[in-house]
């Protein structure tokens, strides 16, 4: 069977987002961009799976602009086997919403076929997590967020989900969409050897209108402006004063 | 306009402070329905009918919505959001799993994590981690919107809504429920406590992570938890607080052995009150903390819990 992995550029997740000045969105010029981590650990998955022979192919997808090559690159590196570029835009501070970049993912998944597709739950920039429900509502295939536990059988895959309770197991018939959380592994480093032999990797480009796909935006960003921020307080002397603080503001 | 709230059921249990706080956001763009589709509705209904600015409880029983597995929801509401125009739900793990699929069948964005309602199409949200905040302003003829329920109060109990059953096509061949591990608690919901003692890496273990929950326990609070401390075992995952855990916003937090990084502080810097202990002086807690010990916790915390 393939799997399909999304992976999303965004800002490098120990970079500080700052919000522009003119209120028209965060600074992306000249910033350290990344995998989304949650797609680094869907890549990771789905390259254990394929390591158990439970899968032939794995191909990383990535919509957005001409710079999303380098997350295509480290895709390829960790373990994929190609790549799609979907060329959406030239403006990097342009964000794709979820719900195109599921009607992109539906046309590619007819086409590509996979039995599988494993999404990160969210991408840390918008923090929107939509895009694996929208895709799988797109293509009428079961749906399971949130995975901790991906367990692939014949017709089925089994998946542990972290929910605000606890942890709830269900069956999903293939083919499904998979988005995963933290917990589910530790994404691997790609070693030097197979960042070389990346480079030689296949990696197609293509634009939505091959796809026959629309780029629509239904929300219109109005403004972005920093939140409050918080001043540092007090740093107290002992823990007599530390008890003293905590007993005014309990039921306060 | 016509607004409808999701209740949020989970095996005939109504989670009554997120599914209040939806109904609060949604309410301010006026009166609201709620949908209760569950196994067991008869008392979820009769409390989600008491809530002010309800007008009706929209009831469906069924042995199907017991999970909430998002085929079964979704393509069942399908029918009766037609006639909507805004439907709310919190942003909870049940409205993150539901709303955007949904939004796939219709066709219609979701709006995530909504933190102010400012017109009934225009709305305020988180990203980056907390780090902005945007405004948007939606084109759909439908509006899906999760609510991030730390920025609204439960509504008050002082109302009395119609209880109407209703009827539905249901269908789900697609995915089979398994089984639930839950963690049961006598403590206060995390979401919804007006005290949070937190523990982070610094704990060391899950055996110490004892000293965190007496001091919660003394303290009538809900115990939170780092991803580090998660990652390692030391607390189960719904105790995680941060941008991709529970967001809280309770009158106290107090945030023990953690550094407060920008992921962790985007679930709980919109506290009252942040206290950190932290051998560190230069942990970024304390940038956010209105009061900071700098001490080693193993000496302090139990130290606290004493004199408390
Ligand atoms: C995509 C993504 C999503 C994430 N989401 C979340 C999230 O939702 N929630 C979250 O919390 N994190 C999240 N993180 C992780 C986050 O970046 C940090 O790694 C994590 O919050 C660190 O946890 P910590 O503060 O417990 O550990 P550390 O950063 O290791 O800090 C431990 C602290 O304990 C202190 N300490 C140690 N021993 C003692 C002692 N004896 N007494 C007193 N103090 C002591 C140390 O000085 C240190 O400050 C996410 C990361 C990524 C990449």
């Amino acid at each position: 069977m393939k799997i399909l992995v999304p992976v999303k550029r965004v800002l490098d997740y120990n970079v500080k987002a700052r919000v522009k000045a003119d209120g028209s969105g965060i600074d992306l010029a000249n910033v350290k961009m990344s995998m989304n981590p949650f797609d680094e650990i869907a890549l990771e998955e789905a390259i254990r799976i394929k390591e158990k022979g439970n899968a032939e192919e794995i191909i990383a997808v990535s919509i957005g602009v001409q710079q999303n090559q380098e997350t295509l690159r480290t895709a390829l590196a960790m373990g994929a086997d190609r790549a799609i570029l979907v060329v959406a835009t030239d403006d990097v501070h342009n964000d794709i919403e979820p719900l195109t970049v599921a009607n992109i993912l539906a046309a590619i998944a007819l086409k590509e076929g996979p039995s599988l597709i494993l999404c990160g739950k969210q991408a840390i920039d918008n923090d929107f997590n939509a895009t694996a429900q929208m895709l799988s509502a797109k293509l009428k295939w079961s749906q399971a967020t949130f995975a901790s536990e991906i367990d692939v059988k014949k017709d089925i895959v089994r998946v542990t989900r972290e929910v605000d309770g606890g942890l709830q197991t269900i069956e999903a018939k293939i083919p499904a969409v998979v988005s995963v959380d933290l917990r589910l592994n530790e994404p691997r480093y790609a070693s030097l050897p197979n960042i070389m032999k990346a480079k030689r990797k296949p990696l197609e480009e293509i634009s939505p209108a091959d796809l026959g796909v629309e780029i629509t935006q239904r929300l219109k960003v109005i403004k972005t402006k920093e939140p409050d921020s918080r001043e540092a307080g007090l740093i107290l002397e002992n823990i007599d004063q530390l008890v003293e603080k905590i007993q005014e503001n309990v039921g306060g | 306009m016509k607004i409808l709230v999701l209740a949020e059921i989970n095996n005939g249990e109504l989670a009554e402070d997120q599914t209040s706080k939806a109904v609060s956001a949604a309410a301010t763009l006026g009166k609201v329905d709620v949908l209760c589709a569950s196994n067991q509705c008869s008392v979820a209904s009769t409390n989600i009918a008491k809530m002010e600015n309800v007008e009706n409880v929209l009831v469906l029983e069924d042995e199907f919505f017991a999970q909430s597995l998002a085929e079964s929801y979704s393509e069942t509401l399908l029918d009766i959001i037609n006639s909507y125009s805004h439907v709310f739900a919190p942003s909870s793990s049940f409205g993150k799993n539901v709303l955007p699929r949904i939004g796939g069948m219709l066709d219609v964005m979701v709006i995530s994590d909504v933190s102010k309602v400012i017109s009934e199409d225009t709305f305020e949200r988180p990203v980056y981690a907390g780090n902005a905040i945007q405004t948007v302003q939606s084109v759909d003829k439908v509006k899906l919107i999760s609510v991030r329920t730390s920025n609204y109060s439960a509504v008050p109990s002082t109302g009395s809504a119609n209880i109407k059953k209703i009827d539905c096509k249901s269908n789900n061949s697609l995915t089979t429920f398994i089984e639930n591990k839950m963690q049961t608690s006598d403590r206060p919901e995390l979401t919804s406590a007006k005290v949070v003692v937190s523990g982070g890496r610094g704990v060391g273990s899950k055996e110490n992570f004892e000293i965190i929950e007496g001091l919660a326990d003394k303290l009538g609070a809900a115990v939170g938890a780092s991803r580090a401390a998660v990652d390692s075992g030391f607390a189960p995952n719904d105790w995680q607080v941060g941008q991709t855990g529970k967001v809280v916003a309770p009158d106290l937090y107090v945030a023990v052995g953690i550094s407060g990084a920008i992921q962790h502080l985007a679930g709980m810097k919109d506290s009252k009150v942040i206290v950190a202990i932290n051998k560190d002086e230069e942990a970024p807690i304390f940038q956010v903390a209105d009061f900071g010990l700098v001490d080693d916790l193993f000496k302090a915390v139990p130290e606290i819990e004493k004199k408390i």
